[in-house]
């Protein structure tokens, strides 16, 4: 029980022991701290904006929807029965009937247009019927949707225009991976900057570590201290990306917002979701704990004690 | 405690340090080692501190066969034994209180006991009041207790010490001496590697004398006068 209860004093010890020397060498502890925290910060800055990209691409679920512009002069009857029949299909989650009358009425409340309207003799415009597809229809679907209604004699146009999202998800799958790539390489290079910092420490140290192994210290003795310092460097340059990544969406916020006025509020300000927080300190932590347990491997068995 | 049965060691590049060394430690003995150097007595220490392992031959420690104990094992040894080295190995960065509770640290005792043996320690090579100093503070001679104190903090069965006085003055020499005397009268079993023959002259023991990697001879030496 004593044995256990010093074992964690001693951990207890070590943790912060790690911290008080990177502390006594505050500019190299910090500049390494940076250094991690600037190749952690720019794959989670990628990985905000392609998360919050797709779920404005997601809210755009308008942009699916398709009009129907009827032949001129089609009866209103006729114009209900069509809606009344995409409404019935199982493509469909909902279909809109706007007839040239409310159209027109529309347009007349415009400044611009209502002038110009009124200069014509008669309606211009169509009798329209708006459909917005259920989630589940796919592409190929509406395809054929849109074929069988322009088909129809009593269809002047379908407006069918779903080309630049799918590429706009293409885009994002895209960058989703390249923020993958970037992620793991700029974690490879976490690993190898604590791993050669480690590196410096334990040749620093060379004479302690002789001295402890010959008096008796295990492997594992000897090996703590330099996990905690890793431990260390990992947890501070995680927190240090955190700031790093909310200071650039600070930074952002106002032009975000701008753009997002502009789109009838269709997007959300950027925002650090708990999970890539998780993210940025589990792999903070993990390079931190790998670069010196690669260091520790390396370095510490070649340093035997010379009498 | 520790028995050599026709041990052997070879370096690397063919010179033979010892050879064919046989002779047996009891538990509470005081033994100097002598000879010139280069007469194998540093490589007798380390064959027992597992520093070096033996080419031919068995070292059993208290039974056991050290020569093929497994590289795991060596630490927990190794904190059966107390060191005692010409050049002190003490640690320039840290006082000399960390210095003397680094065994017991590393052996894993409480703060509490640690504080108590380590100025238990600090008294009886007489530097209680050195223990915020850094081991470049002070003299040669209280360097060298502070290593004694080091090796015998944690109350090892055996203390082996090499050239303890090499680097220290006849009347210091003299003192360290009758430290290892002191810890030896409580019961330590010891091993002092020296060629320091003046010195061993007034000092009473066993003493075995090495040439060439072989025992020239074995005995107990006149009390001293």
């Amino acid at each position: 029980m004593t044995t256990l209860k010093n074992y964690l004093i001693r951990h207890a010890q070590n943790c912060v022991g790690a911290l008080g020397t990177m502390t006594r060498q505050p500019l190299a502890s910090g500049l390494t701290i940076a250094v991690i925290g600037i190749a952690l910060a720019m794959p989670s800055a990628l990985n905000v904006i392609v998360r919050n990209g797709r779920a404005v691409a997601g809210g755009w679920d308008n942009i699916r929807d398709f009009s129907i512009y009827l032949e001129p002069g089609t009866p209103l009857a006729q114009a209900q029965r069509l809606q009344e029949q995409l409404a019935g299909n199982e493509l469909v989650a909902s279909a809109r009937l706007i007839s040239a009358d409310e159209a027109i009425i529309d347009f007349q409340n415009d400044p611009e247009f209502g002038e110009l309207l009124n200069m014509l003799a008669r309606n211009p415009l169509p009798h329209t019927v708006v459909v917005r597809p259920t989630a589940a229809a796919d592409a190929p679907a509406l395809q054929r949707l849109e074929g069988e209604l322009s088909a129809r004699t009593d269809v002047d146009m379908v407006k069918l225009d779903t080309e630049w999202v799918q590429r706009l998800n293409a885009f994002l799958d895209l960058a989703r991976r390249a923020v993958w790539i970037a992620a793991t390489l700029l974690v490879g290079a976490v690993i190898v900057i604590i791993g050669n910092t480690i590196r410096l420490d334990i040749q620093n140290r060379r004479a302690e570590i002789e001295v402890s192994k010959l008096l008796g210290a295990s492997d594992g003795f000897v090996r703590r201290p330099f996990l905690y310092t890793g431990f260390w460097y990992g947890l501070l340059g995680g927190l240090f990306a955190l700031l790093l990544l909310g200071l650039s969406l600070w930074l952002l916020s106002g032009p975000i917002e701008r753009l997002a006025a502009l789109y009838g509020g269709a997007f959300r300000p950027l925002s650090v979701d708990r999970g890539t927080v998780l993210a940025v300190l589990a792999g903070g932590l993990l390079a931190g704990l790998g670069g010196a347990w690669t260091a520790v491997a390396r370095h510490l068995a070649a340093i035997q004690p010379k009498v | 405690m520790i028995r050599f049965d026709n041990v052997t060691k070879r370096y690397d590049r063919g010179r033979e340090a010892l050879r064919g060394v046989s002779l047996e430690v009891a538990p509470g003995e005081l033994i100097f080692l002598t000879g010139h150097s280069g007469a194998g007595k540093s490589t007798l220490l380390k064959l027992i501190a597992l520093i070096e392992r033996p080419t031919r031959g068995q070292i059993l420690f208290e039974g056991r066969n050290i020569g093929r104990m497994p590289d795991r094992a060596i630490p927990r040894h190794r904190r059966q034994i107390g060191m005692v080295f010409q050049d002190h190995k003490l640690l320039e960065d840290h006082t000399v209180f960390e210095n003397i509770a680094l065994p017991m640290i590393i052996a894993g005792y409480s703060q509490r006991e640690i504080r108590g043996r380590v100025r238990a320690a600090l008294d009886r090579v007489g530097l209680l009041d050195k223990e915020k100093n850094t081991p470049a503070m002070l003299s040669t001679g209280e360097q060298q207790r502070v290593g004694i104190a080091r090796a015998v903090v944690a109350r090892p069965k055996l203390l082996i010490a090499d050239e303890p006085t090499g680097n220290l003055d006849p009347e210091l020499s003299l003192d360290i001496m009758n430290l290892f005397h002191q810890f030896n009268e409580v019961g330590v079993t010891m091993l002092i590697a020296t060629h320091d023959l003046v010195l061993l002259d007034r000092l009473g023991g066993r003493r075995i004398v090495l040439a060439e990697g072989e025992i020239r001879s074995d005995g107990n030496a006149r009390e001293p006068a």
